[in-house]
């Protein structure tokens, strides 16, 4: 789950990072009146999107009146924001965080993550703040410094010296370096976060040590353990789909395809993705309805699948384990009756008593197309969808 | 031989009394599997199903001489079963549970440490289907009857991605040494190239099948395991080509963050490290059926 900028700041000041003066406002004239209340002259105000590269698509205004923060405010509220990270749709702005702008002397890169490689918390930083750590590893790598934390013991002092001074921080500084370190390190230990990432952190002219930017990312396992982090979620950055999928317990992911899959199995369902793509068509989305295909689940599947207006063809891909065929099929058509689906529906199902299941999709009298495998489902489905393309521009061409 | 278990292995099942242990407990024996026990805290002295219920490992394993243990145990307190069952001696565990939050993983994996080699314990998952030894013991949810009993050895994140492939190997009438999910979290007990050892190891094994996605590192240190130590044939097959980076497919695992996570990459690492490479789904059995047609 991800938070906002100024959620993620506030938590880490509460571990003992370092922040500007801030605030949060939902309109113009708040926004205008936070910056009074902060003081000085200059401000930043940020726009509150769940996305990285909000600077480079017109999201963060430096501002040094009441007037410009209001007219910058007009311009970004209600819109949409597309930075390189959001796709084209964008995501909206509803929020806006007003910040005293502070002189920046130096800007460092600070990110933990979960380092699969050593299936522990890493600790990455670069001299190079500013840019994106992908730009940073493919352009500079060798400013990269790196440390992993043991986790009986947690981050030690030593090193978070050790990356103070190969980031050439004035050793004057080195103590605070070491607080911001395990600040940091403690906010991802105690939440369960998945990712910190400060960039940049900044040297001021005064010889402060500041997080300009913050972004935070929880572990969705966790977040049963820590209520106060889940009341943090913003459905208004999510795609509308995917938080109703979520709420159903559906793992969905849209794409631009449309061809809908309804599969059982994360991995199967990116097998039946590839298949589709293989054979000559796109995927409208990723989704698995989990080990069990229970005819509730299948019909709230159908729903969700056919929400998607792009869709013109559906292919169901469910491998019966436990549960048998002839139980799916009786869901499927139970789905089929419930949801209103006025595109070809493939299915294909495999495993236990998989001739009982046919024989009833057979005798449904549902106009369904069946297939026996993986590759020749994939091929029915796309070659359904040409035929249905094909036919839509016969009828548009007698008009 | 089969590698972790078979026939003769003792196994406990922790959380034996939820409605899902139980259901796959009677899956479990009638497959043959020798199920000794069950182990929840507070429930020591009952009967499920005729089979003793104790409220510790150590104790389940003192009075059943149990050697593997299916943790069936809800996400909150998994990680700590785990540890219990590294504890009291079991030597093998397979974990089904999934949502277990990675910082739990990473302490579990740490604690696992604290035992020399010889008596630490192996895990594979969590988030798994579990292993299958098929004609003599399964420890896990999936459908016994799908797999033959034979010569290849098969490795998958996926629970029905890895079914999808014994069912194309059962059509082929090719049979299966043993089976193991590793599952699909982003710290996992067991990576790839530590199973792929075993079965390197294994005479029952004549040609291993591993079965990635796409997210971590683990297919590419598997390739490099394979190209310096590996001398059987081996047949990956990468789910996630179509998926769009930076999105979790489904397993919390399933995530292109990083260089060389994609499907595309892990092909290419895997291929170069001489890996037959299956182009898609349904064609694995085809695939294996075709270098076991070449070795023979």
């Amino acid at each position: 789950m991800d938070i906002h900028e100024y959620q993620a700041k506030e938590i880490l000041a509460s571990f003992g990072v370092d922040i500007p003066p801030g605030a949060l406002a939902y309109s113009p004239e708040q926004a205008a009146y936070r910056a009074r209340e902060i003081g000085g002259e200059r401000w930043v105000v940020k726009a509150q999107v769940h996305a990285g590269g909000r600077g480079k698509a017109g999201g963060v205004k430096v501002c040094s009146s009441d007037q410009e923060i209001q007219k910058t405010c007009e311009a970004l509220f209600g819109r949409k924001l597309v930075t390189h990270q959001t796709g084209p749709e964008g995501k909206g702005i509803y929020r806006v965080y007003v910040e005293g702008a502070v002189p920046i002397e130096r800007e460092i890169y600070l990110g933990l993550v979960l380092d699969r490689t050593s299936q522990r918390v890493m600790i990455v930083a670069s001299a190079e703040g500013g840019m994106e750590i992908e730009e940073i590893s493919a352009q500079k790598p060798d400013s990269i410094v790196r440390a992993t934390v043991e986790p009986a013991v947690g981050l030690q002092d030593f090193q978070c010296r050790q990356i103070a001074f190969k980031l050439g921080i004035d050793p004057a500084l080195t103590q605070r370096m070491v607080r911001t370190l395990q600040g940091c390190y403690r906010a991802f230990r105690d939440y369960d976060a998945t990712m910190v990432e400060i960039n940049p952190l900044v040297v001021t002219g005064d010889n402060r040590i500041l997080a300009l930017d913050a972004k935070m990312t929880f572990d969705d396992n966790a977040l049963f353990r820590h209520p106060q982090i889940s009341e943090l979620r913003d459905k208004s950055q999510e795609d509308p789909r995917e938080s109703r999928a979520a709420d159903r317990g559906l793992s969905y992911v849209g794409l631009d395809g449309n061809i809908g899959c309804i599969v059982n199995g994360a991995g199967l369902a990116m097998a039946t993705m590839d298949t589709i793509k293989l054979a000559g068509g796109e995927p409208a989305n990723f989704l698995d309805i989990g080990g069990g295909a229970t005819p509730e689940r299948v019909a709230k599947a159908f729903r969700l699948v056919m929400s998607d207006s792009n869709v013109q063809a559906v292919l169901v891909n469910i491998f019966a384990g436990i549960n048998r065929c002839d139980w799916v099929a009786e869901g499927v058509i139970q789905a089929l009756r419930e949801v209103q689906v006025d595109v070809p529906v493939i299915v294909r199902l495999a495993g236990t008593n998989v001739e009982a299941g046919q024989k009833i999709l057979a005798e449904s009298g549902l106009p369904l197309i069946r297939a026996n495998t993986l590759m020749e489902a994939a091929e029915r489905a796309v070659g359904a969808w040409k035929n249905d393309l094909s036919q839509d521009t016969r009828m548009r061409a007698v008009k | 031989m089969s590698i972790f278990i078979d026939e003769s292995t003792r196994v406990i099942v922790q959380g034996i009394t939820g409605k899902m242990a139980r259901f796959h407990t009677n899956d479990m024996l009638n497959y043959g599997t020798r199920v000794v026990g069950g182990v929840v805290p507070g429930k020591g002295g009952q009967l499920v199903d005729g089979l003793p219920v104790f409220d510790t490992v150590e104790e389940a394993v003192a009075e059943t001489g149990a050697e593997a243990s299916l943790v069936f145990v809800p996400p909150p307190f998994a990680a700590d079963s785990i540890m219990e069952a590294a504890d009291a001696g079991i030597r093998y565990c397979v974990c089904i549970t999934d949502g277990i939050p990675a910082q739990d993983m990473i302490r579990v994996k740490r604690y696992m440490y604290r035992y020399p080699k010889e008596r630490r314990m192996v895990l594979t998952g969590p988030n798994c289907a579990g292993t299958i030894s098929p004609g003599k013991a399964l420890l896990g949810i999936m459908p016994g009857h799908i797999y033959l009993p034979g010569p290849v050895g098969i490795i998958g994140r996926s629970g029905t991605l890895g079914y999808e492939a014994a069912a194309q190997l059962k059509a082929h009438g090719i049979g299966v040494s043993t089976s193991v999910g590793i599952g699909g979290d982003p710290i996992n007990g067991s990576s790839f190239r530590d199973i792929i050892q075993h079965f390197q190891n294994d005479d029952d094994t004549q040609v291993i099948c591993m079965i990635g996605e796409i997210g971590g590192p683990q297919e590419a240190e598997a390739a490099a395991y394979i190209r310096d130590h590996v001398t059987k044939p081996v047949i990956a097959y990468v789910a996630g080509l179509t998926a769009p980076k930076g999105r979790t497919m489904g397993h919390a695992g399933a995530i292109i963050s990083a260089f060389g996570e994609s499907a595309s990459e892990k092909v290419e690492i895997l291929t170069a490290a001489g890996v037959t490479v299956a182009p898609n789904p349904a064609v694995i059995g085809d695939t294996i059926a075709r270098v076991m047609a070449k070795a023979a």
